[in-house]
């Protein structure tokens, strides 16, 4: 990477490095704790891809080497922050407490959605690139009027980074100083549109034209993640306004299930990567640090693959909803076409009866 | 029965600060609706009455007007999204189709989009291009959405109300080219229900259905019909979407022939869905086909030559003419 300004605090050999602006506050019990859960994620990534494979999804969109970037900003979010999440938050996803069975509903088809937004403070997936980043805008006035000391964090990618609601997005945080955070996980490539096109600059080089500031952050250091999100989300519940996080990192699988980027990229890129791995250089620093042990580290290996037998059962347990569920919560109200479609239906004998 | 003349624009102002005053959480989003008043002046004086955190002037950018609004929804606000004009909406689109009209079903339930997208819309006001257009049906198309029309003042004041305290989301229509004329505001008792048509002129021999601006000229139509002995009963649809079925086929069955008038263009509109849908439910009460009077497919013409776009009462008579043709 070789950048100046990009803000790293472990090294990808798991060596501390100091920064001038940011030190690691995390005990090496939450590191562990962190590890686990992006070893976990990892693990359920795979399966999921693997359920693919065998016809079990429709989709699914793997994160493999971006685990540091979402459990580190995901660990770093209180209770009450809110987020809103792209399709492929599901380190966010479980740093919120989502149950993997839920995150997979989406992706099962059985759902447009998958879990209740407001038990676990994280929204529903938005597919439309960058839609989601003015919702979290609004969410945050929203805070503003109650007077509530919260943050608001929107995730989105290189790619909608040129999306007109994420510029817009951008204008409007900075003009009403709402707490929000702006993470984008660089991770290099819009399916094969690679960062050269989105943009001429470095992402977080955009946000001082927009009056706030903008931190690149080394995206597969758990470390410095952690301390810039929490910074940047203490700075907004204080009323600092937003700032926008450039997480920088790399897409170690497939955009989605349906692609193959061995079309479009080399694997001379891939290979330099594979160094940087997110969990190994936590494992190493666990090593010479904590003196964590084998048997510790095979523990956590056993809890996720137990978890990701788990979600195959929960998966495979998921059948064809009733086709007349299509029908609930369109509308909060009556409405004489719901009405009508559900009659139909079950004059057709397609479904049993109303939900 | 207590009633006070004023113009819709008025009749609207007054609906809003109702609203506002009832409901801490009713919040006011749009381009010059602050200390502009609007362009057409609808929020005048409510920013001074309620603040700039509840009467907000934003940044030119009608995505985000509509963007964040669904984010205060979410956080139990309900905005009244102010778009200047209709042809400026569809910066707006991809938020109102992709997240304000699926967000409730994709969270289960768990989220009430409750907000309100005002459009002044429909020509008449020898405007420039894209100040003049009816782009209603894009959005009754879509499901999740409702879409209304008001064409008096006490409609506007009653319907503005009552779509801010609905828990969907409304796409709130307003005759720009109506908001000056005036008419009684009964401020005692609501008309109607939101989307209930209402019958402005009992008749016998031909349902005439519009909405908005097309309601006056329908009326004037009606006068000239029943000079020649023609009896039209007119319909004011108020509701797009959902329509008020019931009432249009009532009146169907009655007349036995059907014209509807709209600005906007006939193909895939909102009278062509009615005229199917009615046909197929009324069909052998029916004396003729349905005929809808509208816009040419053709994008909104300069409007010096406006009026020979939008119906005039000659049009709808010649409708009427070729409906009672059939017998």
């Amino acid at each position: 990477m070789g950048d100046e300004e990009l803000v790293q605090l472990l090294t990808p050999e798991g060596q501390r490095v100091e920064h001038p602006d940011y030190t690691s506050s995390l005990s090496n019990e939450k590191i562990f704790s962190m590890y686990r859960d992006m070893v976990i994620i990892r693990r359920l990534c795979n399966e999921s891809t693997s359920l693919q494979r065998q016809g079990q999804l429709a989709l699914w969109a793997p994160i493999q080497g971006q685990e540091a970037a979402q459990i580190g900003a995901g660990r770093a979010l209180n209770p009450m922050d809110f987020t809103f999440p792209t399709y492929r938050e599901h380190g966010i996803a479980w740093s919120r407490g989502v149950p993997p069975a839920n995150m997979l509903r989406l992706f099962r088809a059985v759902s447009n959605g998958g879990w209740d937004p407001y038990t676990y403070r994280h929204s529903v997936p938005t597919i439309v690139l960058g839609n989601q980043v003015l919702n979290a805008v609004g969410y945050a006035m929203g805070i503003q009027r109650d007077g509530a000391e919260e943050a608001v964090m929107t995730f989105f990618g290189d790619g909608a980074s040129s999306q007109g609601d994420v510029l817009e997005g951008f204008v409007w945080a900075a003009s009403f100083n709402a707490p929000v955070v702006f993470f984008c996980q660089n991770n290099q490539w819009g399916i094969s549109t690679p960062m050269s096109t989105q943009s001429k600059v470095p992402l977080y080089r955009r946000a001082r034209g927009f009056g706030f500031p903008g931190i690149r952050v080394d995206g597969n250091d758990l470390l410095a993640v952690y301390e810039v999100a929490r910074t940047a989300l203490e700075n907004a519940r204080a009323g600092g306004g937003p700032t926008l996080i450039e997480a920088y990192t790399y897409r170690m699988g497939a955009h989605t299930t349906s692609d193959d980027p061995t079309r479009y990229r080399v694997e001379a890129e891939v290979e330099v990567w594979k160094h940087r791995d997110p969990i190994e250089r936590v494992k190493a620093l666990l090593v010479h640090e904590a003196h964590t042990t084998q048997a510790e580290f095979e523990a956590v290996d056993a809890e996720a693959e137990e978890l990701a037998l788990q979600l195959r059962v929960d998966v495979l347990a998921m059948g064809r909803p009733d086709p007349i569920t299509m029908f609930d919560n369109v509308y909060a109200e009556a409405h004489p076409l719901i009405d009508e479609g559900r009659r139909e239906m079950v004059e057709l004998g397609i479904s049993g009866g109303s939900h | 029965m207590a009633t006070t003349t004023m113009t819709m624009a008025k009749a609207l102002n007054e609906g809003l600060r109702r609203a506002m005053e009832k409901n801490a959480k009713v919040l006011i989003m749009g381009e010059d609706v602050g200390k502009l008043g609007g362009v057409f002046r609808i929020t005048d004086g409510l920013q001074k009455d309620f603040g700039p955190d509840r009467v907000v002037d934003t940044p030119l950018a009608e995505s985000a007007i509509v963007g964040t609004a669904v984010g205060l929804a979410i956080r139990g606000y309900r905005t009244v999204c102010e778009m200047q004009f209709d042809g400026f909406v569809f910066p707006a689109f991809d938020q109102i189709v992709s997240q304000v009209a699926k967000l409730r079903k994709r969270s289960d339930g768990a989220y009430t989009m409750g907000l309100v997208i005002r459009l002044p819309f429909q020509g008449g006001i020898g405007a420039i291009e894209h100040h003049s257009e009816s782009p209603e049906a894009l959005f009754a198309h879509t499901g999740g959405l409702r879409v209304m029309a008001c064409s008096t003042p006490n409609d506007a004041y009653w319907m503005i109300q009552q779509a801010i305290e609905s828990d969907d989301p409304v796409i709130f229509c307003e005759p720009k080219s109506r908001y000056w004329e005036k008419g009684e505001v009964d401020f005692e008792n609501p008309p109607a229900g939101l989307y209930d048509a209402v019958v402005r002129r009992p008749g016998t021999d031909v349902t005439v259905a519009g909405y908005g601006s097309t309601m006056k000229t329908i009326l004037r139509a009606a006068d000239t019909a029943a000079a020649e002995g023609v009896s039209l009963e007119v319909l004011d649809l108020r509701g797009l979407s959902p329509v008020d079925t019931a009432t249009l086929v009532e009146s169907v069955s009655k007349t036995g022939r059907l014209v509807v008038v709209q600005e906007a263009p006939v193909h895939a509109s909102i009278g062509a869905s009615i005229v199917a849908d009615v046909t197929h439910r009324c069909f052998y009460s029916m004396r003729a086909p349905g005929l809808v009077v509208g816009g040419y497919h053709i994008p909104y013409p300069p409007t010096r030559i406006e009026e020979d776009y939008r119906p005039t009462v000659d049009r709808i008579l010649d409708a009427v003419d070729r409906v009672m043709e059939f017998d």
